[in-house]
């Protein structure tokens, strides 16, 4: 592409120089993008692992202790309230968004009237940040202002919905704020999808006599495959990152039930003084991640290959 | 165009050069005293500096418990440019000396004789290695029980001064159809009132041993089980909408009489002052039940950082100085709702609480009931304290966690943080 569109220009006798050039030119302008994304990102990533190897206090230091850190943060109960609060939050945020998403999704696709508004009113939420849906959600569940006052002050005295203060329930909190914040978004790439399907598959499939249920579940939805995986992606690294949203609604609470990695990475790193036991999180946290973005870039890549 | 141009370079160079040449004079100081009294205290400091022909270049982080600042404080060390002075307390002074970075305050103190002036628990707070490095600001006392009169009176209770009468107080304002004591869900507030129940319960002794040195014995026996027995029973005396509430929230609540106590420190007189209360009728302070006395000291100080320059540490020792004398601890005070870090001072002017809690601090510093607020961070490091937090926190709101286990949990807590 390069070389030929120099031709045309007449520019013959500067061809080998300035073909050259131009060659460069891309590399040249991206290199100091590169170079910062390599040192702040991939480098700073590098300092975190090293600094997850040392006794590291209130400042770094480089005092090597192996992976003793890791140990500690394997002994570490509150790690693991972390973890597997994690693991409950993120199966059950990508679940119910995915099928709440979709179904939106799919009612919204049956050319209705106003289909314009209802869509930016699901999709609002995605437009709040976390903190705002923290607070909103945290007044919600409040047992003492929220849904259970008011419930209760309809005359229902024994209806009692008190998650948010019950320590095994807290974390399900955090799952309705998180699923209310993003399912608007997942029905939007829903939709997306639908729309893009090619018409002439359904109108054979109608011929075929098949039902509209059955158009959805074995004709348009497969279709919707690659829709699915990039929301899993999505909404997984939003569940893995997820900080904000924990410290508005529940501040980790009650107690630590509510504690995730980014919390408990956060409060030891910097309130704490143990920026070793911070980074060892920091870097499982990491792994975490790269256990989900791996297989995806694999398969990206992958399929561009084929394609 | 051109000459507009270098005019406005050769004013900024000048700019830049006047303010290196003042530089040389000034403190820079890093605080978090953002709040309007807190800000209206800190600007007394910088008035008095500036009377001594010192330049104060003011250097506030926002944010309550200080966490912004110290991250803040944490990348300019580092960096190698740490302000002159900063907003260090506790056992974080000793973490800063062992990094090297404090400078020293001895000339200034034995001028000022220091040794004299300062409680002897105080003064070794503020030493690293045996000089001094920081300088006390403020005292507050947190073992505080504050009351709604009205409440009280509905409930027909006087103010408990033992656990018992407190537990007994809390079950008549519940039958009256009150809250019995107000309290926000946040670790460091469980962590508050845990404190006051130990030290209520068990003394001050017993408190030294297992909070302060982390004696595994004390942490693990069983007056810590009783200790913590009794906490699990202020719960029974909360509302169960108080999970993350902040602290002024909870005090609001004694303040409008929905709530018959809280347990918190002084800085809660600020919200009944700012509310238009008067201390001793529309309120009221006592010690926290059982802890009369006894005193949880949380002290502010502002630690000197080693500079190279003369000009710099000359205008260090005249802060630490001002920091001191009379008329800044009145001013500084009077504005924080805390009391003089300095015993020897006139209180007339200062409200009734403040001058119970100067009294009691001088008592108890004669005494040895002066221990330090774990809570607070003035007992133990930041790990050890985080690592208490959680198993207080979890007890806490865990209704199936027998004592026993929490208090073997606090054991492995003080051990689990040494690295």
């Amino acid at each position: 592409m390069k070389n030929t569109s120099a031709k045309p220009l007449g520019l013959g006798a500067k061809r080998t120089p300035s073909g050259s050039l131009q060659a460069w030119l891309p590399r040249l302008v991206l290199a100091p993008s590169v170079a910062i994304s390599l040192f702040f990102v991939y480098g700073f990533m590098l300092w975190t692992f090293v600094l997850s190897l040392t006794s590291s206090r209130m400042l770094p230091s480089y005092n090597f202790v192996g992976f003793g850190q890791y140990a500690r943060l394997m002994a570490n109960e509150r790690w693991w309230v972390a973890s597997t609060n994690l693991m409950i939050f993120g199966v059950l945020f990508v679940l119910i968004c995915l099928v709440i998403g979709a179904f939106l999704a799919i009612l919204l696709d049956q050319k209705i009237r106003q289909e314009g508004a209802l869509r930016t009113i699901y999709l609002y939420p995605m437009a709040l940040s976390f903190i705002v849906t923290g607070v909103v959600w945290k007044w919600l569940l409040n047992p003492q202002l929220g849904i259970q006052a008011m419930v209760q002050s309809w005359g229902f005295e024994s209806f009692r919905f008190d998650w948010i203060v019950d320590p095994d329930m807290a974390i399900y909190t955090l799952v309705i704020a998180a699923v209310w914040q993003a399912s608007g978004f997942v029905m939007a790439l829903f939709l997306a999808g639908l729309r893009g399907i090619d018409d002439s598959i359904v109108k054979a499939a109608q011929l075929d006599g098949a039902s509209l249920p059955r158009i959805y579940w074995r004709v348009v939805m497969p279709c919707l495959r690659p829709v699915v995986f990039s929301a899993v992606m999505i909404l997984a690294h939003i569940a893995i990152k997820s900080f904000d949203l924990v410290v508005a609604l529940t501040g980790g609470g009650p107690g630590y039930a509510t504690d995730l990695p980014a919390t408990f990475m956060y409060a030891h790193a910097f309130t704490r003084a143990q920026i070793g036991l911070g980074s060892a999180s920091a870097m499982l946290m990491l792994g975490g991640v790269l256990a989900i973005l791996i297989p995806y870039l694999y398969s990206e890549l992958r399929s561009r290959k084929h394609g | 165009m051109l000459t507009f141009k270098k005019t406005t370079l050769a004013l900024a160079l000048a700019g830049a050069t006047l303010a290196t040449a003042a530089h040389a004079n000034d403190v820079e100081v890093l605080h978090w005293w953002t709040s309007g009294g807190e800000a209206r205290a800190a600007n007394v400091l910088k008035e008095l500096m500036e009377a001594e022909g010192y330049g104060w270049q003011d250097f506030a982080v926002a944010g309550g418990g200080g966490e912004t600042a110290m991250t803040v404080l944490k990348s300019r060390a580092m960096s190698g440019n740490p302000p002159s002075a900063a907003q260090i307390k506790g056992p974080e002074i000793q973490e800063w000396g062992e990094l090297g970075l404090l400078g020293d305050l001895n000339e200034v103190a034995d001028a000022e004789g220091w040794d004299e002036l300062l409680p002897e628990v105080v003064a070794d707070i503020m030493r690293y290695d045996d000089q001094y490095v920081a300088v006390p600001v403020n005292v507050h006392r947190v073992n505080w029980l504050w009351a709604n009169p009205a409440v009280l009176e509905a409930a027909g209770v006087e103010m408990p001064t033992t656990l018992d009468e407190f537990f007994a107080a809390g079950e008549a304002i519940r039958e009256a159809g009150y809250v019995p004591l107000a309290h926000g869900g946040q670790a460091w507030q469980d962590a508050t009132v845990f404190e006051s129940v130990v030290l209520g319960g068990q003394g001050s002794e017993f408190y030294q041993q297992a909070l302060v040195e982390l004696d595994p014995e004390a942490l693990g026996g069983e007056q810590m089980v009783a200790a913590l027995e009794d906490f699990k029973r202020t719960r029974g005396l909360m509302d169960e909408g108080m999970s993350g509430r902040d602290w002024n929230i909870a005090t609001a609540m004694v303040i409008e009489g929905t709530a018959g106590m809280q347990l918190m420190g002084d800085w809660a007189k600020g919200e009944f002052t700012a509310a238009g209360l008067t201390a001793g009728e529309d309120y009221l302070c006592a010690a926290a039940p059982g802890a009369a006395d006894a005193f949880t000291f949380n002290i502010d100080s502002l630690a000197m950082f080693r500079v190279t320059s003369e000009n710099e540490r000359e205008a260090q020792q005249v802060l630490a100085r001002l920091v001191l004398e009379p008329t800044f601890q009145e001013a500084f005070n009077l504005a924080k709702g805390s009391i003089p870090a300095r015993p020897d001072l006139d209180m007339s002017e200062f409200d009734s609480c403040a001058q119970q809690s100067l009294a009691d601090f001088q008592r108890t510093a004669e005494e040895g009931g002066l221990v330090p607020s774990m809570a607070h961070g003035m007992a133990v490091r930041a790990d050890v304290q985080g690592a208490i937090f959680d198993v207080v926190t979890n007890y806490f709101n865990d209704a199936n966690m027998p004592a026993e286990e929490a208090a073997q949990r606090m054991v492995r807590a003080a051990q689990a943080a040494a690295f």
